[in-house]
């Protein structure tokens, strides 16, 4: 099945649900109802490359591939896939040549063409426009329009997976005609536009709120005659997740909810009452401890957290590392905290399955009797107060982490666990906007890492982890130098690592690639310079009325609407 | 009295300002980032450059004189232009304060949302007064009567009781349960002919019966204690001497006494319903100004945070003013020289 070409695969989903709803016509099933808890700010990715702005406007502005469930990359406006088999990647992976689908209208009825490809891309690349999606345009030498219908986008470089501009719901093709006066400093004096898109989409925007609620009506010149099914989309925001599900689950007011991250108990009573149904896919989140390699002490001043500072007292020891990883009991983490929508893993590249390593597993067996056993033989032993010492060295540790219920009741739940092994753990949660903030002069972010372990989740977008595997590049390490940039906050550093990223950059095959990810992957975790707890999924919940939802960790969630249809 | 109100409006003027510089300079030290909230896969270069394009290359007090220049000159010009239909100089190339979550001019999104927050808060606000007001009069002349007790406990729960938890019980009760009243607020409803306005009446009372219920608590006490103030006093026993009605002396000599203090309380509490109830309009997701400052502040969206707060005091400053003109009007034992 997943062997499927892109093509095939799209072709077959549209023939089945064209078989069942084979009288569907457009705009015959009335309004749907759609909540996103945290409202939808402006309708234009590259202003606002926040989760709920991109899905909001994945329904108007499309790219030219999208991603299906499964992480298969399938044409949204063109016919193919360029690929090196089909010419239209080129040998050296020097450029890439998109051929548009002939006869596609934007919502104001004028054609689409590969000029609003190119557009596109200048406004994202204009200098001084704060454009958020621009590592997406990352290594664009120049954008040709071959003629109305053909794009080619030429890198500077090899790109051996070129799919990055344009294919995903983060870069969708904005239309030229509306768009042209807002390029650069203008981009966000353009409130009309950002506002309103015209688009390819199945929906266009009637009315605007910022932070409220959008009102879409369908998109008479949508390519498929017979979609979509709806004939308004209201796209409600506002609230917080538990209410959110409350009103598709229990009154039934709402037709779908987004991201319902709440106790899995409470999602579950609330699914009894059997008007919805929870849906759940898993993509790369990897909810992860990261092990400072280096020493945090505050006597180290302005050194503090940075390779200058030395290897850290205890975390340095890989037994320590080891043994902190096995004392964890991560079922139950699961069944404390994500439910349905989490499972445990020891992987930090869990997925898609070409990258999936399944290699490693030696954590997933709690055992707290082993990590004893290492710490003994390592060396330290248990004092007075029960925490264990080695040369005057306690094994007590800062555990750092966002604010957020899930997450503090992860840290007790640990705590306790390492208490077991004598490990002493002190907790401490940072607001996700000061944690997450990146502000190089606050002392409290996750770059710099003033603790000796800190917990979050990272993943990364679309399905090529070859810029996210590379965050763990020796050079990846947030210091002073960098202005504390840089992804790799285990300090981790490894030759062999640091080979395998390069290797990648100049490898094509998608096979190789998957092998060279997966000994990445082995490496990281095995080295315990990361402890990976759960590989979590995304939470929706859909009305029992609504048939058609294709949940979706690699694209929007909305990525199908225009096949969604009301059951009668 | 004019003297006074002149002289209390100079007054006004410094105080704002410090005020403003206050709640600019507080947001601008908090530790917070606008590109925090987004998604961990946009790279720290690209958010510096978010950054960058917010504005926050530029020092403190700049910024501070641009928003200044921006709120007290800009913006009541274009005000003016949109009320009024003229274009007063190059309106195209004058600098809106911007949200930085939507782009958009700050003051526009406040305009869309105002309507709302003005329906079910102040709805709410009236409601809480015609119910708090009658049951302080009974509670005061009938005191220690079972009515009264019941008063109490009512308002006792009504205002200890947090508006997240009754809101919570309330739709769990009549939306869940019941299935009598929407759990969440149509914002894009509009009212057209019956059956809008009564679904729009539908909609709205459970919000305005919240925050009702907090409201008539809080000023229930105030009208029962004031009524139990003048009560004693000598004037209510000559009137009685005088052969008046209980009805006379209760609602003429006593209530009229009493409403001093509590029409105070009410004109101080205006500015609130501006502010809005930012938890209930969280919770029934109506789009109001107290829903537009979580929201901002959540996602760090220092601009709208500024000018909406800054709002709230200029209001907060304004009531207290006519609170104070009001007791003079009312009382004229009271004399502002």
């Amino acid at each position: 099945m997943k062997r499927f070409t892109a093509l095939a695969a799209g072709t077959a989903v549209a023939l089945a649900l064209g078989a069942a709803n084979a009288q569907a016509e457009r705009g015959s099933d009335g309004n749907l109802n759609v909540l996103y808890w945290q409202a939808v700010s402006v309708l234009n990715p590259y202003l606002s490359g926040g989760t709920k702005d991109v899905e909001g406007s994945s329904v108007v502005i499309e790219p030219l591939a999208k991603y299906d469930e499964a992480g298969n990359m399938v044409p949204a406006l063109v016919d193919e896939i360029p690929t090196v088999e089909n010419g239209g990647v080129s040998e050296d992976l020097k450029s890439i040549t998109w051929k548009i689908t002939p006869g596609l209208l934007w919502s104001d009825g004028t054609p689409f063409t590969a000029n609003d490809v190119k557009f596109t891309a200048d406004y994202c690349m204009a200098p001084d426009g704060g454009c958020q999606q621009i590592s997406k345009f990352q290594d664009i030498e120049s954008i040709e329009v071959i003629d109305d219908q053909t794009v080619t986008i030429n890198f500077t470089v090899p790109k051996p997976f070129p799919y990055t501009a344009f294919v995903g719901a983060e870069t969708p093709v904005i239309q030229k005609a509306q768009f042209e006066n807002c390029i650069g400093a203008n981009a966000p004096n353009c409130t009309e536009q950002n506002f309103g898109p015209h688009g390819t989409g199945p929906f266009k925007v009637v009315e605007f709120r910022a932070n409220d609620v959008i009102t879409f009506e369908a998109n008479e010149h949508y390519r498929d005659p017979a979609k979509p099914s709806f004939a308004t989309l209201t796209l409600k925001g506002g609230g917080d997740a538990a209410s959110a599900a409350r009103s598709v689950l229990e009154t039934g007011e709402f037709d779908y909810a987004w991201n319902l991250q709440v106790e899995p108990e409470v999602l579950e009573q609330m699914s009894a009452a059997g008007r919805g149904q929870v849906v759940t896919s898993f993509g790369t989140s990897v909810e992860r401890i990261e092990v400072n390699l280096t020493d945090p002490s505050p006597d180290k001043g302005e050194n503090r957290s940075t390779l200058e500072a030395g290897p850290h007292p205890f975390l340095s020891d890989p037994a320590v590392r080891k043994a902190l990883s096995i004392a964890i009991d991560r079922e139950i983490l699961v069944e404390a905290g994500y439910g349905a929508s989490g499972q445990p893993t020891c992987n930090i590249l869990p997925a898609p399955e070409n990258y999936a390593s399944t290699n490693v597993n030696w954590c997933l067996e709690y055992n707290p009797d082993e990590a004893n056993r290492l710490l003994d033989e390592a060396g330290w032993a248990p004092g007075g107060d029960g925490i264990r010492a080695k040369d005057g060295v306690r094994l007590s540790l800062l555990y750092q982490t966002s604010t957020n219920s899930v997450r503090q009741a992860t840290q007790a739940l640990v705590k306790d666990m390492w208490q077991q092994i004598g490990v002493e753990t002190e907790l401490r949660n940072i607001d996700a906007a000061v944690f997450f903030g990146g502000d190089p002069a606050s002392p409290d972010t996750f770059q710099k890492f003033y603790a000796d372990v800190e917990m979050y989740t990272n993943n990364f977008p679309g399905t090529d982890p070859e810029a996210y595997m590379a965050g763990w590049l020796c050079d990846g390490i947030p210091s002073p130098k960098n202005g504390w940039l840089g992804a790799n906050m285990p300090r981790f550093c490894s030759e062999e690592y640091d080979a395998l990223v390069g290797q990648m950059a100049e490898t094509a095959d998608l096979a190789a690639r998957g092998e060279i990810a997966k000994k990445m992957n082995d490496i990281l975790s095995n080295e315990g310079a990361l402890i990976p707890l759960i590989h979590r999924g995304d939470v929706s919940a859909h009305s029992v009325t609504i048939d058609g939802v294709r949940m979706n960790s690699w694209d929007s969630e909305l990525w199908n609407v225009a096949d969604w249809t009301r059951k009668e | 009295m004019l003297n006074y109100t002149l002289r209390r409006l100079m007054f006004a003027i410094p105080t704002l300002l410090v005020i403003s510089f206050i709640i600019f300079a507080l947001l601008d030290l908090a530790p917070n980032d606008p590109t925090g909230n987004l998604p961990l896969t946009i790279p720290p270069d690209v958010r510096e450059q978010i950054r960058q394009s917010l504005g926050l290359g530029e020092p403190f007090p700049i910024r501070y004189l641009y928003w200044l220049q921006q709120f007290f000159i800009n913006e009541p010009l274009n005000l003016l232009e949109r009320m009024f239909g003229i274009e007063i100089g190059n309106s195209a190339e004058r600098l809106r304060i911007r949200s930085w979550a939507t782009r958009s001019p700050v003051v526009d999104l406040i305009i869309e949302r105002m309507p709302q927050t003005l329906w079910v808060v102040g709805m709410s606000y009236v409601v809480g007064i015609l119910i708090a007001i009658p049951v302080g009069i009974i509670s005061a002349y009938r005191q220690y009567s079972w009515f009264d007790q019941i008063g109490t406990f009512v308002s006792m729960v009504g205002f200890s009781v947090p508006t997240f938890f009754t809101g919570v019980v309330l739709i769990v009760i009549f939306s869940v349960n019941l299935q009598w009243f929407p759990s969440i607020y149509d914002t894009t409803l509009e009212v057209t002919g019956w059956s809008s306005f009564w679904a729009q009446v539908r909609q709205m009372v459970l919000p305005v019966m919240v925050l009702a219920l907090y409201n008539a608590a809080q000023l229930s006490r105030f009208v029962r204690a004031s009524m139990l103030d003048n009560l004693n006093q000598d004037y209510v026993r000559t009137a009685r001497a005088k052969g008046m009605k209980e009805r006379v002396v209760l609602l003429i000599h006593v209530l009229r006494n009493s409403l001093i203090p509590v029409v105070t309380v009410i004109a101080l509490g205006i500015p609130t319903i501006f502010s809005g109830a930012i938890i209930t309009e969280q919770i029934f997701r109506v789009n109001g100004l107290g829903q537009l400052l979580i929201i901002a502040v959540q996602g760090a969206d220092i601009p709208l945070v500024q000018t909406l707060t800054f709002i709230f005091a200029v209001l907060i400053v304004f009531f207290n003013l006519i609170a104070d003109l009001l007791y003079g009007i009312l009382d004229p034992r009271i004399r502002y020289e």
